[in-house]
């Protein structure tokens, strides 16, 4: 069962370094249909071109390879008698060496790479239990300069957390590879903004009515692909929510860059 | 918007005749680097001559002496430097997300190539040479020779003109609306 979630999660990065989603690709392919602007709608084929070159090759679509994070949804009925940090952690590892990926993870203060995409913390696990016993490992390997743009606001319960949320990416969007995904959590703590804001780039993209909303009126801003103008900012963004003290009001915004890169392997 | 195939290093003239906007391929040799790059050339100048050079923003994925995968990497990270690798000749910086635009003026171009687009950036670049490699991978200084390299759009030109800030207050008054 080890050698069966490292070699999953071998797979699954692989996927996800060198190919899109299907549903992100449509989004792309849409918006670059109907883009205005000629040097927006020119990056938006870029950014296509791009992906079928790297599909083609086998290569990594950003250089980026990003930080090792997967959510794990693994069955109530599913034992396990190893570390499943451990098991993906050697399937990053070989991963790394075989794709191969960019050694991207050091230590925050030494600065010094570990050279193989591993260390204390890294990689990061987001655990659910489900009912079954099927273990699904999804790779989602978030690249800084998306994740570096990302913020976290403390409001005053008496704010519009969509002003802020509107003020954030006018700010920040040009600098996070747009066009955008927006992972966003409203409500809980401090650090469970920021995770339900990481799990709404897991649950991409939302269709409720504040969504679609929130997705038009940051489309309006004008800020397109790369920063650099146009109709298309954001393409798809998911609002997570967790009840929170009556005097807080937590608002995260995890940003994505267009290619949100992610595979899922399956192990029955 | 015009189209404009240049060759490194770039003269006086290639600078001049750049406006935002304009759409540029560039050939000839261009060197990588990000952030520790900048800090040991503060500290200890730098390996190669940038004279008229073309310097980009990036932290490439290489295997032995392929080019892998090779987008642009964030620029303002690097805006601390801008002045003195400006002051070392380089008259073309490359990147993505832009940077303040003041110390352009009259001497150099910012060109924004798009981010994300590794695999192709990295069909459009061979290793000639690296330094610094004790900086890691990412982080070493690699001349590249480059053909066709783009598509880049001039986003801050030599004339003032900054197409990153103009669509930040834009989006700013589209807020206040």
């Amino acid at each position: 069962m080890r050698t069966r979630v490292i070699e999953a999660t071998v797979r699954a990065l692989m996927q996800a370094e060198t190919r899109l989603p299907s549903w992100v690709m449509q989004r792309i392919e849409e918006a670059a249909s109907l883009e205005t602007n000629p040097v927006a709608r020119s990056h938006l084929q870029f950014m296509l071109e791009n992906v079928r070159l790297a599909e083609e090759g086998s290569l990594p679509i950003c250089q980026d390879t990003g930080l090792p994070i997967f959510h794990v949804q693994m069955g109530r009925e599913r034992v396990l008698d190893f570390s499943l940090q451990d098991a993906i952690a050697e399937g990053v590892r070989i991963a790394t060496s075989t794709i191969p990926l960019r050694p991207n993870t050091v230590d925050p203060i030494t600065r010094k790479n570990s050279g193989d995409n591993t260390g204390p913390g890294m990689p990061d696990i987001i655990l659910d239990h489900v009912d079954g016993q099927s273990l699904k490992i999804t790779a989602y390997p978030k690249g800084a300069g998306s994740e570096n743009m990302s913020l976290v606001g403390m409001l005053n319960p008496a704010d519009d957390p969509y002003d802020f949320i509107l003020k954030t990416v006018s700010e920040r969007a040009a600098n996070a590879c747009p066009p955008l995904f927006l992972g966003i959590g409203i409500g809980g703590s401090f650090d469970l903004a920021a995770r339900l804001a990481k799990r709404a780039l897991f649950n991409m993209p939302g269709n409720s009515p504040q969504e679609l909303q929130l997705l038009e009126r940051l489309n309006h801003l004008g800020i397109g692909p790369m920063g650099l103008g146009g109709d298309t900012t954001v393409l798809g963004l998911k609002i997570e929510t967790a009840f929170c003290h009556t005097a807080s009001l937590p608002v995260a915004v995890n940003f994505q860059c267009w290619a949100n890169r992610s595979a899922t392997e399956v192990i029955l | 918007m015009t189209e404009f195939h240049l060759r490194t290093p770039f003269k006086a003239e290639d600078v001049q005749k750049l406006n935002a906007g304009d759409v540029v391929f560039l050939s000839g040799m261009i060197f990588s680097a990000r952030d520790k790059a900048h800090a040991l050339m503060r500290e200890k100048g730098a390996p190669v001559s940038l004279e008229g050079a073309a310097l980009y923003h990036c932290g490439p994925l290489i295997r032995g002496n392929t080019v892998l995968s090779a987008g642009p990497t964030t620029s303002g990270r690097m805006a601390r430097y801008t002045e003195e690798i400006l002051a070392r000749g380089v008259r073309a910086i490359i990147g993505k997300g832009g940077l303040p635009g003041a110390p352009f003026l009259n001497r150099a171009v910012y060109l924004a190539y798009p981010g994300g687009c590794g695999a192709a950036a990295a069909l459009q670049l061979r290793v000639m040479g690296v330094h610094c490699q004790e900086l890691g991978m990412a982080e070493s200084l690699w001349e590249f020779e480059a053909l066709e390299f783009g598509p880049m759009i001039v986003a801050v030109d030599s004339h003032g003109k900054d197409l990153f800030r103009d669509v930040r207050r834009s989006a700013e008054k589209q807020m206040t609306r």
